[in-house]
């Protein structure tokens, strides 16, 4: 029962949240002063015919006041119309459907990695504080923290492609299920430039965390009772610093998605990054409002299941909540 | 603790000496100095770029010296014009700077009141502001400065509120939660029960005690800001030609990085010290105004 009230209590939430994510998307792209949708779409009408603009105009509600231009979008949302790209003259469900597996792979890929180095560098320092495997943690943090994912990723381009003639992503990028070699050669590198600045921040979080619980009584109980060196460190030390490291993860992944818009130009990768800024430089103002939507959706999503998981990590949630 | 109560007796005399040991805390404390040391050579770096003293005029092409390496005359080489590097990197730096903290302004200033409001003012204020937070969360901070940017424009400004806006919510959120405690400690009790007005609790008794924090996250918020400068610029949604800035030559850099390097290490170098120094003066800033979180 409780956990049946709980569940609904969280997507009701979830609802309210991305409503008024679309409120603030509204807001941005149609209320601040400088554009109007009308204004951008009076430039590329002639490309559209006269049933497109009329159907812009009733998805839009342009001419209409301002509130019930917001809820014919909404209206048209709720219904899965994401509208129809100015620009490229197609719906944006199409276009989103075509760009977001990459992304999804992409991410996914970086966020994989990232917990591999962040975990992996984070425990070890945190095993031997103050020693050499410490101090090489400490350079890792600081050099993933440091070096901004463009700069990587554009010296890694260039690096490559001069020195190897190895630049997979000038190929036209596939899918994973037509050719999953090719695919992860292009997806590969992109992924271990976004993953190294997920990696230190979780790498940071790790250590600390680990730290503090290893000072704890029952720790030192632990240890002497006599458990053995691996139970204590993963099963006494790392699970009770868990809860810490998913939730930086969760917080790296809101920097994950914003990092995935510029790796995607820069690999040329065609993503809902390279969809969205390229819909920015048209000024296409439908695809931006709705890609816009799109990403944060799956980033509230996915903060759910952080969410959850803390319930499955840390049984003291589990009685809180219930 | 006797921070906190030695606030309400505070005079003018003694606030000197607390500014001075602060600054002296910070110095003492490892992180607090090299983030002191480097922030201070990014700013006076950064201001010779917009006073436009540089070796040469950052725009100046120069035929007879194009694609030079490293060398005295020209530190950081030069680019394909034959203009010099490291001049267009001061001016970079100084573009970069200029929308880094005018971004934080805007970042700080709403956000700080609208955390020390919630935390402070009833139950529904507090709701309303959270709530609203809650929901600018759910858009990432890079797509909000994209969003914003689509509907702005590209100028010094625009791209200062948009990276700024995005900020509000981690404001609001850091101040908060020191506010909320504070609100019921008994220095502040004592004050209501003295019928202190409510501005004068706010700013008297409540502001000093989270300015700690406020200064902390200021100083990250700068470090992202001239990441997220950088970033906009290098997708070409920063300031237009001929402004310059420090993302737009690291992305110049990619058509001429394979033959002459120091066109793309130079001006990713002076990104990544800006970083490091406000990186390092936040976590000094931490050491120094939280104990408890002093670094290992």
């Amino acid at each position: 029962m409780n956990v049946v009230t709980a569940i609904v209590r969280r997507i009701l939430s979830i609802l309210v949240t991305l409503l008024g994510v679309s409120v603030i998307i509204f807001v941005i792209l149609r209320l601040l002063p400088g554009n109007a949708v009308s204004a951008s779409m009076g430039v590329s009408e002639g490309l559209l015919s006269k049933a497109q603009v009329a159907a812009l105009d009733q998805y839009y509600g342009i001419g209409r006041p301002v509130l019930e231009q917001y809820f014919s979008w909404l209206h048209a949302l709720l219904n899965g119309n994401l509208g129809v790209s100015l620009s490229q003259q197609k719906s944006v469900s199409y276009l989103v459907g075509l760009d977001l597996p990459v992304t999804l792979e992409l991410a996914f890929f970086s966020m994989v990695l990232g917990i591999l180095i962040g975990v992996g560098f984070g425990m070890w320092s945190a095993l031997h504080p103050g020693r050499w495997q410490d101090n090489i943690g400490q350079v890792v943090a600081v050099v993933g923290l440091a070096i901004p994912a463009f700069v990587l990723g554009q010296s890694l381009v260039v690096y490559m492609s001069t020195k190897f003639h190895y630049f997979p992503s000038s190929l036209t990028f596939v899918g994973f299920f037509s050719n999953p070699w090719l695919n992860f050669q292009q997806i590969i590198f992109p992924s271990i430039v976004l993953s190294l600045g997920i990696g230190a921040a979780i790498l940071r979080t790790t250590r600390g965390a680990v730290l503090e619980v290893s000072g704890l009584n029952f720790a030192r109980t632990a240890l002497g009772k006599g458990v053995s060196r691996r139970a204590f460190v993963w099963r006494h030390l790392f699970l009770n610093s868990l809860t810490a490291v998913v939730t930086m993860s969760g917080i790296q992944l809101g920097y994950l998605l914003g990092g995935t818009v510029i790796i995607e130009r820069i690999f040329v990768l065609p993503g809902m990054g390279n969809l969205l800024i390229t819909a920015i430089k048209n000024q296409d103002y439908p695809l931006v409002q709705s890609a816009t939507l799109v990403f944060a959706a799956g980033f509230v999503v996915v903060n759910m299941f952080v969410d959850l998981a803390y319930s499955l990590i840390d049984p003291r949630t589990r009685k809180r909540s219930a | 603790m006797s921070d906190i109560t030695s606030d309400v007796t505070a005079g003018p005399s003694e606030e000197v000496v607390r500014h001075r040991s602060w600054f002296a805390a910070l110095w003492r404390s490892g992180n607090g100095r090299t983030g002191i040391v480097i922030v201070a050579v990014t700013l006076f770096a950064g201001l010779l770029g917009i006073a436009g003293i540089t070796p040469y005029a950052p725009d100046a092409q120069n035929p007879g010296a194009v694609l030079k390496g490293i060398s005295l005359s020209h530190l950081m080489g030069t680019d394909q014009f034959g203009r010099d590097v490291f001049s267009g990197a001061l001016q970079g730096l100084g573009v970069s700077l200029e929308i880094a903290f005018l971004s934080v302004l805007i970042a700080g200033v709403i956000g700080s009141v609208g955390g020390i409001v919630a935390g402070f003012l009833g139950k529904w204020t507090s709701a309303v502001i959270m709530r609203l937070t809650d929901m600018m969360f759910a858009i990432p901070t890079v797509l909000f400065a994209l969003a914003v940017v689509t509907a702005l424009g590209y100028g010094i400004v625009d791209s200062s509120i948009a990276i700024g806006v995005g900020w509000v919510p981690i404001y609001v959120r850091v101040v908060r939660s020191p506010v909320l405690a504070l609100r019921e400690s008994d220095f502040v009790r004592a004050g209501r029960v003295l019928g202190f007005s409510r501005m004068r609790l706010l700013w008297r008794h409540i502001l000093p005690n989270v300015a700690g924090v406020i200064a902390v996250q200021t100083s990250l918020a700068l470090a992202w800001a001239i990441l997220a400068e950088a970033g906009l610029s290098f997708l070409g949604l920063g300031p237009p030609p001929p402004t310059l800035s420090l993302g737009d030559m690291v992305n110049n850099a990619s058509s001429t990085a394979a033959v002459a390097w120091w066109t793309l290490v130079g001006p990713s170098l002076v990104i990544i010290i800006a970083v490091i120094g406000f990186n390092f003066l936040g976590d000094g800033l931490r050491d120094v105004s939280d104990p408890r979180t002093r670094t290992r």
